[in-house]
């Protein structure tokens, strides 16, 4: 018997992330502004019930998608222009998704975090065409993504200007103030059963995608002439990735605003358990994306109860922690014989 | 007597990088199942022709791999033929090892196969080849930069291709492993594989079957390694700072003071 490349290992991670996620789920749904409440009682009681099934369980569940959303466009990111510090944030695509929704407000009055379906798909599509267009926007400023530095600083550029640019039709339009604003910080409290819906779709449709492109991503973390040397189609496959980035981001930015750091963090996190290939890579990073937000969820929910923060501010700040600790890390590695 | 078969032929290859014309009208061949080392001073354009024959630049000319236009061939079909190891590619460190050498399969899978018992065999042999072996289930990160060559010198051979192009292969080897990378090409020329390599350090490049020769973006020569107009050739564009001298039935290049 010939050796086949360890197996195993990814597999486990891949169940104990999903054991995490439901049982995430389940806590998520017993917690809320009234405290810790059985899920018998809730059987019993029907406002309880409607609570549980209408409120909390959609939103728990809702972070937990634009969670795995967000750790699987920071994994394609990551892979794509081989950064290990590129994130949904960088490229410029989650301000251009936030811009998208801003102008998309303006226009047509609607509140981000409107219930009907319609709207919300339409939300979603704007955020969609505002992430993309950052994108290539960024892409442009570069001149291609071969030069990494040039890619990062182009990549704050556009962030901070399209950032600038939604501030101002908010301050322009005082009345989708106050939701841009909850918007901005980032917030799973107004997600409901159509936008789990949508979510759950899209990070379908885009697991898929990334699943199948993985290769590329493996051959281009040799460097780019081995993977051409490869006879792999860069272009094509470098644009559908850029676009089901976008796809991920935008549709996640549009249903929670801008969360900070899931997309950077969940890739890093999963490369400490263990290193796959991408194929494992990006599914593991979606799960683990879902599982750190759904995490972040709860504690923002419970820290200050029955007041709640929003999410985006916590995840900011325990990002910004973990990415502190990363770069002190990496110092002193680099420090040491 | 037939002709030499030609595993590559450069027929008035010029290539710009940058606006900057690197390479002028190059014309070159070279005959299948030998190994060729292409050297020069610094800046000579050796890295650029390496990489036009591997057809990862657009130059304009013609090249042939094995009578195909280089640019009209399907893309994983050239790739079967045509392996490249490349200099100082920016290897990301958290692929393993068995991965790394796997992804040389991969002009021979189609999308979405899983790898094949010839495919774990052939990854197996390039492993044991160049001593890699032991590491298998590590991460590139965890290896030192020499160990790192060998493993994507590995991943190079599991290609299996008929032309095998790498540019400064001997990066980081220590001497041992320098031979052994030697006695690997021999086995690969033996069995009809055509090797082209960039080497800086001219006595390893003295154990090719040919040298070519280039200065500023030109061939000045292109001649057997055991021929002295080959050796006053390499003294030539070395400044005749260098001496090529044999020694034991090999030839060494030492420095002229």
């Amino acid at each position: 018997m010939t050796y086949q490349g360890s197996r195993g290992a990814p597999w486990g991670w891949a169940v104990s992330l999903w054991c995490l996620s439901v049982v995430g789920i389940l806590l998520g749904s017993a917690v809320g502004s009234t405290g810790f409440e059985s899920w018998r009682a809730a059987w019993q009681d029907d406002t309880l019930r409607q609570i549980v099934w209408d409120i909390r369980l959609p939103r728990s569940l809702g972070a937990w998608v634009a969670g795995a959303l967000l750790g699987l466009a920071g994994a394609l990111a990551q892979g794509l222009f081989r950064n290990p510090l590129a994130d949904p944030y960088l490229l410029g695509s989650a301000s251009g998704a936030s811009l998208g929704v801003a102008i998309a407000m303006a226009l047509f009055g609607v509140h981000p975090f409107a219930t009907e379906f319609l709207v919300r798909l339409g939300l979603t599509g704007a955020a969609f065409v505002g992430a993309v267009l950052a994108v290539l926007l960024t892409l442009v400023l570069a001149r291609g993504v071969q030069h990494t530095l040039r890619l990062l600083l182009a990549g704050v550029i556009v962030g901070v200007v399209l950032g600038a640019v939604a501030s101002l039709i908010t301050l322009m339009r005082p009345d989708v103030l106050q939701g841009m604003q909850g918007f901005l910080l980032g917030s799973t409290s107004f997600i409901d059963g159509s936008s789990c819906v949508l979510m759950l779709g899209v990070l379908l449709a885009c697991l898929v995608m990334a699943m199948a492109l993985s290769r590329v991503l493996d051959a281009l973390s040799l460097g780019e002439s081995t993977a051409l040397s490869l006879g792999l189609p860069l272009l094509p496959v470098r644009v559908v990735l850029v676009c089901v980035l976008a796809l991920a981001t935008g549709t996640a930015v549009a249903q929670t605003g801008l969360v900070a750091f899931v997309g950077l963090a969940a890739p890093h996190v999963v490369r400490s358990l263990g290193k796959t290939r991408h194929h494992w890579l990006v599914l593991l990073s979606a799960l683990m994306g879902g599982v750190l937000l759904l995490a972040a969820d709860l504690l923002a929910r419970l820290l200050m109860s029955p007041q709640e923060m929003p999410v985006g501010v916590l995840t900011a700040v325990l990002g910004g922690g973990y990415l502190l600790w990363l770069m002190y890390r990496s110092q002193s590695m680099r420090s040491a014989p | 007597m037939t002709a030499p078969q030609m595993a590559l032929c450069v027929r008035d290859v010029q290539v710009s990088l940058a606006g900057h014309e690197v390479l002028h009208g190059i014309d070159l061949s070279f005959v299948a199942g030998r190994w060729t080392s292409i050297v020069g001073p610094n800046g000579a354009g050796k890295s650029t022709l390496l990489k036009a024959l591997a057809g990862l630049l657009s130059y304009t000319g013609r090249i042939f791999l094995f009578d195909q236009e280089l640019m009209a061939m399907d893309r994983q079909q050239r790739a079967q033929q045509l392996s490249w190891l490349g200099q100082n590619e920016p290897a990301s460190d958290d692929l393993r090892v068995w991965d790394v050498v796997m992804l040389g399969r991969m002009p021979h899978q189609d999308w979405l196969a899983v790898p094949t018992a010839h495919d774990n065999a052939v990854v197996e042999t390039a492993l044991q080849a160049t001593q890699a072996w032991d590491w298998r289930e590590r991460s590139l990160g965890q290896l030192s930069g020499g160990e790192r060559q060998r493993v994507l010198l590995a991943r190079a051979m599991a290609v299996q291709a008929q032309v095998m192009l790498m540019d400064e292969p001997l990066a980081n080897l220590d001497p041992p492993h320098q031979v052994d990378w030697l006695e690997q090409v021999r086995c690969l020329t033996s069995q009809n594989t055509t090797v082209i390599s960039v080497l800086h350090e001219v006595g390893m490049a003295l154990h090719a079957d040919d040298l070519v020769v280039m200065q500023a973006g030109r061939i000045v020569h292109q001649g057997a390694c055991s021929d002295t107009q080959t050796h006053r050739a390499v003294e030539a564009v070395f400044d005749e700072r260098l001496a090529i001298h044999g020694l034991d039935g090999q030839w060494v290049a030492v420095p002229k003071l």
